[in-house]
């Protein structure tokens, strides 16, 4: 019988939520690594049962852990992430030169052929890939070396590479995001890198039009039309039609276009998902209400979805990796907060439900459709 | 035989229980037994020092014999108590954070 296994990274550990088709129902597994962060887990697209897991801590630094029975149990792989040759400078947030230096990973996507090959988003922002499920890790030193690498400054969290968007009919095709460097696709299987920026504004950097700089939050794509992206930078979302070589904005009606997670409907190429964030300063919903907006048409048109939803008294954060969707019919829409619930709509966002609520923040959130 | 004392995340990290005993080969210092551990236990790699630069990880310390060793050189001798087995090496994650 199909069902949902949702993979929950917190602050505090790592959780796994089941369900059958329906939905209705959720047993919860965890903490797993209690005590760890847990940035990121997410499954093989074409091995279910295999998860890799970013574990870290200020304390003892980064692991990677994997397992092979759908999160029941889980064995460290290798944690070693070393820059390719001189790592170099970037820019510190004085504007001096600063040391690239590894911190954590942010990002575990893994290859949508082969469940031995994932690629792992770093900060100081870096792109690595293991072809021998975990055991190694190699970085594609063409993206920090493409050019503007010198010239990349930390967002306030860190410059983290935090969106990895693997092309499903292009192989040799990548998107990538860094904040706040911003977009970057390689058409070659990640040797060469060019920034995909052309279209967005940014005003807290001095050239608003630079090609790079920008804070990108997040990109999404549909897998059936992989040149439509669409993003949710610091400020605006935006859209490209084009495989990222120019966007367009499409906040249109959205009450605040900060925020940081985007989404789309499994089934719906131009249903998109975002939850409006008040401001860079006020990292919470707009008047205590939380509310997802979906459009319907690829932006610009947008539509509050509250029911379920708590509209009082909320001020809880929704991060970048934390909204995914499943594949059933219906499609299912999941997102977490950094209050510690995890919501979730079985009817792509009309009607929401906490699933489990007062986990640690959450930091992520992925969706895995079992058959 | 030499006695170390991890902090618990590492204990279960690593899958031990209680202290964990290493035989060292040469002089007794900070590196000697954190190679031996490493060696026994290679998933500690990098929790302890790190990687590239192999120095101590920011929040962690070395103490023994009511010392803290932790900025000593990594190729000091260690107490001799710690060489002969008679005291722990305690590494000790700091107070720090939540």
């Amino acid at each position: 019988m199909a069902g949902v296994r949702i993979l929950v990274g917190t602050r505090k550990g790592a959780f796994v939520l089941t369900s059958d088709e329906g939905r209705k129902k959720w047993d919860v597994s965890g903490p797993h690594f209690a005590g760890w962060e847990i940035y990121h887990l997410k499954a093989s697209p074409v091995d279910p049962d295999r998860i890799y897991a970013s574990q870290s801590s200020g304390w003892f630094g980064q692991q990677i852990q994997r397992s092979d029975d759908g999160g029941k149990t889980w064995e460290p792989v290798d944690n070693t992430f070393v820059y390719d040759g001189v790592p170099g400078t970037h820019q510190w947030y004085d504007g001096t030169p600063h040391p690239w230096q590894f911190k954590r990973v942010w990002h575990l996507e893994p290859s949508l052929t082969d469940p031995d090959t994932v690629y792992a988003g770093v900060e100081d922002a870096a792109l690595f890939r293991t072809t021998d499920g975990g055991r190694s890790w190699t970085e594609f030193s063409g993206l920090r070396g493409h050019g503007s690498g010198a010239h990349w400054m930390p967002g306030a969290g860190g410059m983290c590479l935090h969106t990895i968007l693997l092309d499903p009919v292009d192989p040799k095709r990548i998107f990538i995001a860094i904040s706040a460097a911003g977009a970057f696709r390689t058409d070659d299987g990640g040797e060469a890198w060019k920034p995909i920026n052309r279209g967005l504004k940014s005003e807290h950097i001095p050239d608003p039009h630079a090609e790079v700089g920008h804070c990108v939050h997040r990109l999404a794509l549909h897998p059936a039309r992989p040149n439509v992206l669409f993003m949710q930078k610091h400020w605006d979302v935006m859209r490209s039609d084009d495989a990222g070589n120019s966007w367009h904005e499409v906040s249109g009606n959205l009450p605040t276009d900060f925020g940081f997670v985007i989404d789309v409907h499994a089934h719906e190429p131009e249903t998109i998902y975002v939850v409006p964030i008040k401001s860079d300063s006020e990292h919470f919903p707009a008047d205590g209400q939380l509310r997802v907006w979906r459009s319907r048409t690829g932006g610009n048109d947008w539509e509050a979805l509250s029911s379920g939803l708590p509209q009082a008294n909320c001020y809880v954060n929704v991060l970048r990796d934390a909204m995914s969707v499943d594949r059933l019919e219906s499609c299912g829409v999941y997102f977490g907060t950094t209050g510690g619930q995890v919501y979730a709509s079985a009817d792509a966002g009309d009607n929401w439900t906490a699933i489990v609520r007062d986990l640690p923040a959450v930091l992520s959130v992925e969706a895995q459709t079992l058959e | 035989m030499i006695r170390v004392v991890l902090p618990t995340h590492l204990r279960i990290h690593a899958k031990v229980n209680g202290e964990v005993t290493l035989t060292v080969h040469g002089a007794v210092t900070q590196r000697s037994v954190l190679n031996a551990l490493e060696q026994q236990y290679p998933v500690l790699r990098g929790t302890i020092r790190d990687h590239t630069t192999q120095k101590r990880r920011a929040f962690l310390r070395f103490f023994a014999c009511q010392q803290d060793l932790s900025h000593q050189s990594p190729d000091a001798p260690l107490p001799e108590p710690v060489a002969s087995g008679a005291q722990p090496f305690l590494i000790v994650g700091a107070i720090a954070g939540g």
